[in-house]
């Protein structure tokens, strides 16, 4: 039934590279935060800042022709998938050059040169979707994972239960990732689930379900890589619960009254990025990991705002395009 | 089977399939009970064994889960058909299909277009009480992005579909359930149909009876009965709600300058509303009289056949509306 694949010894090079991709992540949202407060990125924003670690090791896992379905909380995702944060930038402050030309903002990062699909912002809404690319991969015989992230706030829904049945049922190779930050917008976990062990929900589909230290990148990509083999390996579907914690609120909008302050500072301890340089360090790492980066990492940030502010407003006599497609028939 | 030369409306959308299905190999039929029972309707009889499981695909009784795994599947390459037994389950898929398939080519700036087809059978007149008669083909149109199609004769039953499919865009396609049984000429041979374009079902001079799907035979009928009255009545068939053939429109009004809209759809809201709209904005001129419409009551559809039958547009209904059009007598209490 569930079980959880052992944590392994870190390889330095490779965790080196996990922590710059955490910390590109981290560093991204907290600007955003700042162009927030600056009102130049408007709607809804939600940030996964605490969160890194699930799609930095999951994301690591995958191959280039794979396909990734993520949720509205999903700029690192978008970002760990190879998206320019150029593109990514400019999408948030509504411009031509964005990743979707500014008509998805914050919510609906996509890239199909990518297969990247979304930036859905039905909670739920993506699992049916990331279960059809599933299907026409098996029905081309193409070697490929579907990795379909979703918050733990979905395991409510019909949508997840439907594709979770469908996707076992015929052994679909999809990644199905659970990003369990225990709070469904302000709903706790054990205020939304008759059952809070999320992998022994996912195991009565008959499907493989392990339970994720979300907090450790290291774990995280280890498990997906397992997860991912055996998918390829003709063995259907798995489940990962990652569980992790969102250190900020759900939404900018979010006043964040429904949880302890305490509680927060608790999961501050296992920030995944602190865990992560403290082990290079004791690994005999450099001693000074994250701040190695952080130079590099504001150029980029730098470089990218610097490109969405001289971007080009998506153009009004655009609207109506790609209602339908431009093809001739 | 059919006489020689003749077919039925359900023969024809099996024809269709079979044709679509032995065209191209990335397109396969998906959808509950499509495959071992041979479709609720015996639409899709025979092509499980024809085709195979994996192409004639029974889905479980989850309409967001196959609806939306059918948008994967067009977005990842394939050519599907889902099947959606019933306008009525189909609200159980709405997300999928307001939110993503009708959504991503335009959120996503053109990168992600979804080349789905989406069939259902639409409608009341069988009985089936209040969740199983609906005729929301109008709500649909109301979606951007979305091409809606309402098959009504054996040719478009049998040519639409092709159509749909080469459509690079979703195409929800409603086959009304009365008319299943429907005899019509053998389409075989009548070749490809385009999907912008009404047509002109009975030419006539003095009003037009515009409608589509599950009324057109109600609207071929009345005009047979207005013509023993010398009432010359056209009867278009829009065949696709969106886009609506507005120039269609406009034609046939300018021709007889009297109009009656027949919509299974409630009136308000409905998509007979939209026909009167466009009317006003492009042939206002053209019309000498209000325009009259025939569309069911705003009731929830009944079991027993009498209340069924006085909630739905009927033959006399449209015969009454027609004379009330062109200012006959008989129009109030006909």
């Amino acid at each position: 039934m569930t079980t959880t694949p052992e944590s392994v010894d870190i390889d330095l090079p490779i965790a080196l590279d996990r922590l710059r991709a955490m910390v590109r992540v981290r560093r991204f949202e907290e600007r955003c935060v700042e162009l927030y407060s600056a009102s130049a990125i408007r709607g809804f924003l939600h940030l996964a800042i605490g969160e890194e670690a699930v799609a930095a090791g999951v994301l690591a896992a995958l191959e280039p022709d794979d396909a990734v379905v993520a949720t509205y909380r999903e700029h690192g995702h978008a970002l760990l998938r190879g998206l320019s944060m150029r593109s990514i930038m400019s999408e948030m402050l509504g411009m031509q050059e964005g990743c979707c030309g500014g008509r998805g903002g914050s919510m609906h990062l996509f890239s199909a040169e990518h297969r990247f699909y979304g930036g859905n912002a039905i909670v739920g809404g993506g699992l049916p979707v990331a279960t059809g690319l599933a299907l026409a991969d098996q029905m081309q015989a193409r070697d490929r994972v579907t990795a379909c992230f979703f918050g733990e706030g979905a395991m409510a829904e019909g949508e997840f239960h439907e594709s979770m049945n469908l996707a076992a049922l015929w052994e679909l190779p999809v990644l199905f990732c659970c990003e369990n930050n225990l709070y469904a917008m302000g709903t706790a976990l054990d205020r939304s689930e008759s059952q809070v062990d999320l992998a022994l929900k996912a195991s009565s589909y008959a499907m493989a379900a392990w339970v994720v230290d979300g907090m450790d990148v290291i774990a995280v990509e280890h498990a997906a890589r397992a997860a991912a083999a055996q998918i390829r390996a003709g063995g259907g579907p798995v489940f990962l619960e990652l569980r992790t914690y969102r250190f900020r609120a759900h939404s900018m909008y979010d006043p964040d009254r429904y949880r302890d302050k305490e509680e927060i500072e608790r999961w501050r301890e296992r920030d995944p990025i602190a865990l992560l340089a403290a082990a290079i360090v004791a690994a005999g790492g450099p001693a000074d990991p994250v701040g190695d980066l952080e130079a590099e990492v504001a150029a980029e940030i730098d470089d990218a705002v610097a490109f969405a502010e001289a971007g080009t407003p998506a153009p009004v006599d655009s609207l109506t395009r790609f209602v339908t497609s431009e093809v001739a028939r | 089977m059919s006489a020689p030369g003749t077919t039925t409306y359900r023969e024809a959308l099996r024809e269709g399939l079979r044709a679509a299905l032995a065209a191209d190999d990335r397109t396969f039929l998906m959808g509950e009970d499509v495959g071992r029972y041979g479709g609720s309707f015996a639409v899709s009889l025979g092509l499980l064994e024809e085709f195979g499981p994996a192409r004639v695909r029974d889905a479980p009784l989850s309409e967001s889960a196959f609806v939306g795994a059918g948008i994967g599947a067009a977005i990842g390459g394939m050519r599907p058909i889902v099947e959606v037994m019933t306008v009525n389950f189909s609200l159980l898929a709405l997300d999928q299909i307001m939110n993503n398939a009708a959504t991503l080519l335009h959120m996503t700036n053109g990168q992600l277009n979804v080349p789905l087809v989406i069939r259902m059978t639409t409608g009341a007149g069988r009985q089936l009480a209040a969740q199983h008669s609906h005729s929301l083909e109008g709500w649909y149109a109301h979606i951007p992005g979305l091409r809606v199609v309402t098959p009504a004769t054996t040719r478009d039953a049998r040519w639409m579909l092709k159509a749909a499919l080469e459509d690079p865009d979703p195409v929800l396609v409603f086959e009304h359930g009365a008319l299943l049984t429907e005899p019509g000429p053998d389409p075989s041979d009548a070749g490809e149909v385009d999907l912008d374009r009404a047509a002109v079902r009975r030419a006539g001079r003095d009003v037009s009876i515009i409608t589509y799907g599950g009324s057109l035979p109600k609207a071929l009928a009345a005009a047979e009965l207005l013509a023993a009255e010398g009432i010359d009545a056209e009867v278009v068939d829009l065949r696709t709600l969106r886009p609506l053939d507005t120039d269609a429109i406009v034609a046939t009004v300018a021709r007889t300058h009297h109009v009656v809209v027949v919509d299974e759809g409630w009136r308000s809201g409905g998509i007979n509303a939209e026909i009167i709209a466009r009317i006003n904005d492009h042939a206002f001129f053209e019309l000498d009289g209000p325009v009259q419409r025939v569309c069911t009551l705003e009731v929830p559809i009944p079991y027993a056949q009498h209340l069924e039958e006085a909630a739905l547009p009927q033959v006399h209904d449209v015969v009454r509306a027609s004379r009330i059009a062109v200012g006959a007598a008989g129009g109030s209490d006909g």
